[in-house]
């Protein structure tokens, strides 16, 4: 069964203030989630990344189309207790305390009476903010807070979470801790549906990325697929204060650091290049196929095509 | 999405419920607190404790008890009620948070003095208003002829009277009757025509329509106190050249005293009684008629009906 | 709605029903705001208030009791509105503005429970205000009149008024906060409350006023919230009792106003797209 499978969602605003009319933040997305996958959600800001959880949680409508969430409907009651979400920035009451917060969410979810507390306990320690539990929030700093929202999102044992720029403003240890902590959900089974705009993060951890872009799904592959393919190049590094000139007869692009060579060539041109290190004898480092980056994939797939470029002048032409 | 509906139609049916509901009650409030209100006046009679309280928003202050005064009023003497003892301290706090509101005065003229139903019966009161209102509004002909009109139809004082007009027809901006009123009260004569030039100048002079409508029905009624004593003076003359009373309209007509068969401002014939008498038709039609009565009849007032005073 | 609470946690047989979810919400709401500063304004507002009635009382000898009622009752219920629309706004907007609504609306939650549970623990917060406001008006008039008398009783059905008064305004509060900006609903709100006090007023100008116009501020002086009705201030400072059925038809008419106003802010919260 499909985790989430969303329907051709769409979700346009109305913007203006006398003459309001509607944006589109949402063009007709249609996307399908598997259970047990970590999905990343990529795009710049303003992409629809926010706007699609938004509307997979019920906190705006959709304008067309539909969702089901595992195997219910979106706006079926049963959903929520079986999803946890971080909303991008948290902030939560500042006159309580962590503790309170989470005992509260545990009530609202339905966690039952007697092992809440042990949860709410478990919890904290997991994100590590036991320390901190009986201080009130408004003392909380920014990462802090992050770490309190990742912890209401599991605390009801979910087996979806949803989480909206899980890495943004922490520190690299917090987003360190914030990639363990979705690599743990991965092994616990869970579904993890997350928007990020930081590649590495969504590289290091996704089965599975979609891109989207200008409101419009771009792309979606999986991560392995998309990083596995050959670009029929290959790269040489080795040792030397300048590029030979051998090399550049060979087609190579070349990048000199310190007294290391960073050289691209044409797959062909391999045994060519090797044979003009050896006569230069210079030391060879390494020699690796050129793969596809996941940055690549996703500034190829944020240009936009013919057919879009043509839709962004209607989009225009409407907006004007 | 069912349960969504269900909640929009819960809330729905809630919505019309409770606004009827709060409506209905509403009205039961009103019912319970009728003239409440303006009970408040009593508790507030120092203006300087009213002032300090609205915060300096006196303005306001005055128009809202301006208009309870009116209701207040308006609505006790549409119900028959002969109590108007809250109406005295209304317009005195309205018109000492706002001396210049020049209406009360106007009002209070008109509806303090004369006897209950038609008024407070407090022409001591009314007196004070507008000495209190020419204090503080000492350029307003209006108020010199409201406390005129009070000297002449409440205490039949024509001196006091005549000296009010002429102060108030001294004024920069007068009315042109002004003098002339003074000058007849000095005179002391031609009562009919100085009552119509009164009530016709209290009628021109305001926009309220309490008042205009009593001006209206004392003008009417001095229409048929004056053809009543015309007539009453036409039958005497009768009497005198044929020695007999007249039996009829007809033998008045034919004499050649009168043209026509007279009648009253509603339409009615005056009626020609055997002991030479003129009477109305109907005493009931014409409020505030001193003439023209069967004998030993009162006054006919504007209300039918007078219920007893319950609050 | 009870379908919802049969299936709110399919595979959580302890899960909550909607009442208790509403119940949380409400002592959550009340909790918020009392830690919040509004209490120490209450102290503060209070030992202002003792300091006055003792300056008044050293002022004037007849009218001590007549001055603590009236200063103390209006002081009550203008500070209380203040911070009736206060927490009403700043809860509510609050949680829309800094997205903790977020976090309780992704779980089991009805928007509608939400907007009762908030209402409730509202109101519970304005109780507590109100008897704590209220202990300090009762401790002043003790200080100038050394003993309670009988018809210090009516003082308390004042107080009950003003409660029937913030729920009213709370009610409002959270039916502006359901569609417009915190500025702009405490605004709407602290208009209503004026217009609401000259309510009875309103109706006497409609009835005087004719055509349309006058149809036009009927339902205009119906639809306002009546404050005037639950102001008895003046009344009981002069020892004068309150009438059992004005106390049924108010208490009545508070209830209903607010069912009115919450059952607004449902309908437009139900449907409004949290941005």
């Amino acid at each position: 069964m499909a985790a989430i499978e969303i329907l051709d969602l769409e979700k346009s605003y109305l913007v203006g203030f006398w003459r309001k009319r509607p944006k589109l933040a949402l063009r007709s997305l249609r996307l399908t989630i598997e259970e047990g996958e970590v999905f990343g959600f990529l795009g710049p800001n303003g992409a629809g990344k926010t706007t699609t959880l938004k509307l997979l949680m019920g906190l705006v409508f959709p304008t067309a189309g539909s969702a089901r969430i595992l195997g219910l409907d979106m706006d079926d009651p049963r959903v929520k207790s079986q999803i946890g979400f971080l909303p991008e920035q948290p902030y939560f009451y500042d006159h309580l305390t962590a503790r309170e917060l989470l005992n509260y969410y545990g009530q609202l979810s339905g966690v039952p009476a007697k092992g809440r507390a042990a949860r709410v306990e478990q919890m904290l320690a997991r994100v590590g903010l036991s320390d901190s539990a009986g201080m009130q929030l408004r003392k909380f700093s920014k990462g802090m807070l992050q770490r309190l929202g990742l912890a209401q999102a599991i605390l009801h044992d979910p087996k979806l979470v949803f989480l909206d720029e899980p890495m943004s403003g922490l520190d690299p240890m917090g987003r360190r801790e914030v990639r363990d902590m979705i690599q743990e959900l991965r092994h616990e089974g869970k579904t993890v549906f997350f928007s990020t705009h930081i590649l590495s993060d969504a590289e290091a951890l996704c089965d599975r990325v979609g891109i989207i872009h200008q409101g419009e799904l771009r792309g979606v592959g999986a991560v392995a697929e998309v990083t596995s393919q050959k670009q029929g190049k290959v790269e040489i590094v080795f040792c030397a204060q300048a590029v030979p000139a051998g090399l550049t007869s060979l087609g190579a692009e070349a990048r000199v650091s310190g007294d290391m060579v960073n050289a691209v060539l044409p797959e062909e041109q391999q045994d060519a290049a090797l044979e003009v290190l050896r006569r230069e004898r210079l030391k060879l480092i390494s020699l690796t196929p050129v793969r596809r980056s996941l940055e690549e994939y996703y500034i190829q797939k944020l240009r936009p095509t013919e057919g879009q470029r043509e839709r962004e002048e209607d989009r225009k032409g409407v907006g004007a | 999405m069912t349960a969504t509906r269900r909640a929009n139609l819960v809330a729905a049916a809630a919505l019309v419920f409770s606004m009827a509901g709060a409506i209905a009650t509403l009205h039961a409030i009103d019912h319970t607190r009728r003239a409440s209100a303006a009970q408040e006046a009593l508790y507030v009679r120092s203006s300087k404790v009213l002032r300090r309280m609205s915060l300096g928003y006196t303005g306001l202050l005055a128009d809202i008890y301006w208009t309870r005064a009116v209701q207040y009023f308006g609505e006790r003497h549409h119900h028959g009620s002969r109590d108007f003892r809250l109406l005295a301290p209304l317009l005195e706090v309205t018109t000492e948070l706002d001396p210049r509101l020049l209406p009360a005065y106007q009002f209070g003229a008109n509806f303090l003095a004369p006897k209950p139903p038609n008024g407070a019966g407090l022409p001591g009161s009314a007196l004070f208003l507008m000495k209190y209102g020419i204090e503080h509004n000492p350029g307003q002909w209006r108020l010199y002829y409201n406390l005129g009109f009070l000297y002449y139809t409440e205490f039949k004082d024509y001196a006091k009277a005549a000296d009010a007009f002429a102060q108030g027809a001294k004024l920069p901006v007068t009315n042109e009757y002004m003098p002339i009123l003074a000058a007849r009260m000095a005179q002391h004569a031609g009562e009919f025509d100085t009552a119509r030039m009164l009530w016709r100048m209290t009628y021109e002079s305001t926009k309220d329509p309490q008042i205009r409508d009593n001006a209206v029905q004392h003008l009417l009624a001095l229409q048929v106190d004056e053809d009543v004593t015309r007539l009453e003076q036409v039958v005497e003359k009768y009497r005198e050249q044929t020695g007999r009373l007249p039996a009829s309209m007809g033998d008045l007509e034919r004499a050649g005293f009168i043209h026509g068969t007279p009648a009253d401002p509603k339409g009615r014939p005056y009626k020609l009684m055997p002991d030479g008498r003129i009477e109305v038709q109907d005493p009931e039609s014409i409020f505030f008629i001193t003439k023209g009565l069967p004998p030993g009849a009162a006054p006919p007032q504007p209300l039918h009906q007078i219920e007893p005073e319950s609050r | 709605m009870n379908s919802g609470r049969r299936n709110a946690n399919a595979g959580n047989p302890n899960a909550g029903n909607a009442n208790a979810r509403i119940g949380y919400i409400a002592f959550n709401t009340f909790r918020e705001a009392v830690r919040d500063r509004v209490l120490y304004n209450l102290i503060a507002f209070a030992l202002l208030l003792s300091g006055a009635s003792i300056l008044v009382g050293e002022i004037s000898i007849d009218v001590e009791r007549l001055v603590v009622v009236n200063l103390g009752l209006t002081a009550v219920s203008l500070f209380g509105v203040v911070i009736a629309i206060f927490i009403g706004i700043g809860l509510v907007s609050k949680e829309i503005d800094k997205r903790t609504l977020y976090t309780v609306l992704s779980r089991p939650v009805r928007r509608w429970e939400f907007v009762v549970g908030k209402f409730f623990g509202l109101t519970g917060t304005l109780v507590v205000n109100t008897v704590l406001m209220a202990i300090g008006v009762l401790l002043a008039l003790l200080y100038v009149a050394h003993r309670f008398e009988k018809m210090d009783a009516w003082v308390l059905v004042a107080l009950y008024f003003i409660v029937l008064q913030f729920l009213i305004v709370c009610a409002l509060a959270l039916f502006f906060s359901s569609f417009s900006t915190p500025l702009m609903s405490a605004v709407f709100t602290f208009a209503l409350f004026v217009i609401g006090s000259l309510a009875e007023d309103l109706r006497g100008f409609a009835r005087i006023t004719q055509g349309v116009g006058g149809w036009i501020a009927t339902a205009v002086a119906y639809l306002v919230p009546n404050f005037s009705a639950l102001n008895v201030i003046s009344q009981v400072a002069h020892g004068d009792a309150v009438p059992g059925r004005l106390i049924l038809y108010n208490t009545l008419y508070a209830l209903l106003y607010s069912a009115m106003a919450i059952s607004g802010a449902v309908l437009i919260f139900q449907r409004r797209d949290l941005k």
